[in-house]
């Protein structure tokens, strides 16, 4: 089942989703860490790249979450929801698939405009562009505070939305984590 | 031939060592105790490098505090010696966060050793004005030997100036953070100028 079903959600879905999880955190620990004042000046450096390559990773990657959640369709909401968790969940959904475009966007931009000018080379392999931005120290300042903000933010949403799932999964006994977990025939 | 190309003429066959023309000599060219002796490198001299970037581009600086002679062998180029020094601390490169991470432990690690220091081993003429120099690089507590192209673009009773070029790989000094996104290779373009002592 690669596409969703009408209750279910097919494997795309479920390893975008997943793989996205994974780099979202560990772009939340890498970006944390490579900002730490007391951090050795060759890791930050090293930290940073990889960072960024990751970044872009998660980047491609929500842009065919996204798309695939466009084109795609959604499985009905689990029995047993209320009107008003049902927007939510939406609202919160919503968000999340906004977020994941817009933090590395910011990224992307920052370091676009950084008076640094360090090129952006993908794992070391092909040098991504940077966006056609005037480099300034303020703008610098501005996109990396709208990085930080939007990031921390998306942190935030996400502990929520796994706070959601586990509380559905443990507390109500529904299928909401376990069909993002695997799919199966409708 | 022109008074001006003459002298510069004149300048090189003394800096190589060769005995004064006898057309030059009539011409009351420099002598050849004239060129030799040592020279002061003064801070008209400009120490620039630059490190290549993917994609194109790159950092460009210079240090803007150094210290060093020429030697000048009255005799034998060959026997002539240079010593230069310079602080990495004062490293300009128009940014200031990269001038910090080229101070830091990362590259220069200033703190630890404030200074760079080269000295010639041996000087080659390679053509009518040009020699290449191969000394001993020390930075960063590791000493290499390196090569430089020395042209000479001024000289007179007083002063005396080369334009000095040279790549140096910095994974040699344990400085090679940044590989591949920048160069390995430091191409230093230098203008270096001396006084006569």
């Amino acid at each position: 089942m690669l596409r969703n079903g009408p209750d279910t959600f097919g494997w795309v879905t479920i390893l975008l989703h997943w793989t996205i999880a994974v780099l979202i955190a560990g772009l939340l620990v890498l970006g944390y860490a490579m900002t730490l004042p007391s951090i050795d000046p060759v890791l930050q450096f090293d930290l940073f790249q990889w960072h960024k390559s990751f970044g872009f990773t998660a980047l491609g990657l929500c842009i065919i979450r996204v798309l695939w959640w466009l084109a795609g369709r959604h499985p009905a909401a689990v029995a047993g929801l209320s009107i008003r968790e049902r927007q939510a969940s939406f609202a919160v959904h919503s968000l999340l698939l906004c977020l994941t475009l817009a933090v590395p966007i910011t990224g992307w931009a920052l370091a676009s405009v950084s008076t640094l000018d360090i090129p952006s080379f993908y794992f070391n392999l092909v040098v991504i562009p940077h966006l056609p931005l005037e480099k300034s120290a303020v703008a610098e300042t501005v996109w990396t505070t709208a990085h930080a903000i939007l990031a921390y933010g998306l942190a935030a949403l996400v502990l929520l939305h796994a706070a959601a799932a586990l509380h559905h999964h443990f507390i109500r006994h529904d299928a909401v984590l376990v069909r993002m977990l695997r799919s199966r025939r409708s | 031939m022109s008074a001006h190309s003459m002298v510069i003429t004149a300048a090189l066959m003394t800096l190589a060592g060769l005995v004064a023309h006898p057309a030059l000599s009539q011409a009351k060219a420099p002598t050849l105790d004239d060129a030799a002796g040592r020279y002061d490198i003064d801070g008209s001299s400009q120490i620039n490098f630059k490190v290549g970037q993917v994609g194109g581009g790159g950092i460009s600086g210079k240090f803007t505090k150094f210290s060093g002679t020429f030697q000048l062998d009255s005799g034998d180029i060959g026997k002539s010696v240079v010593e230069f020094s310079l602080y990495p601390e004062t490293v300009q490169t128009g940014e200031p966060r990269i001038e910090n991470f080229l101070r830091s432990t990362a590259v220069f690690d200033t703190a630890a050793y404030p200074k760079i220091v080269f000295r010639s081993t041996r000087i080659t003429r390679t053509g009518e004005d040009t020699a290449q120099i191969e000394g001993n690089l020390t930075a960063k507590g590791t000493t290499r030997t390196e090569h430089f192209d020395a042209t000479l673009t001024k000289w007179n009773r007083r002063v005396i100036g080369f334009h000095i070029q040279g790549g140096v790989f910095r994974t040699r000094y344990d400085m090679s953070v940044g590989i591949p996104i920048y160069s390995n290779i430091v191409e230093f373009d230098m203008m270096v100028n001396g006084q006569k002592h």
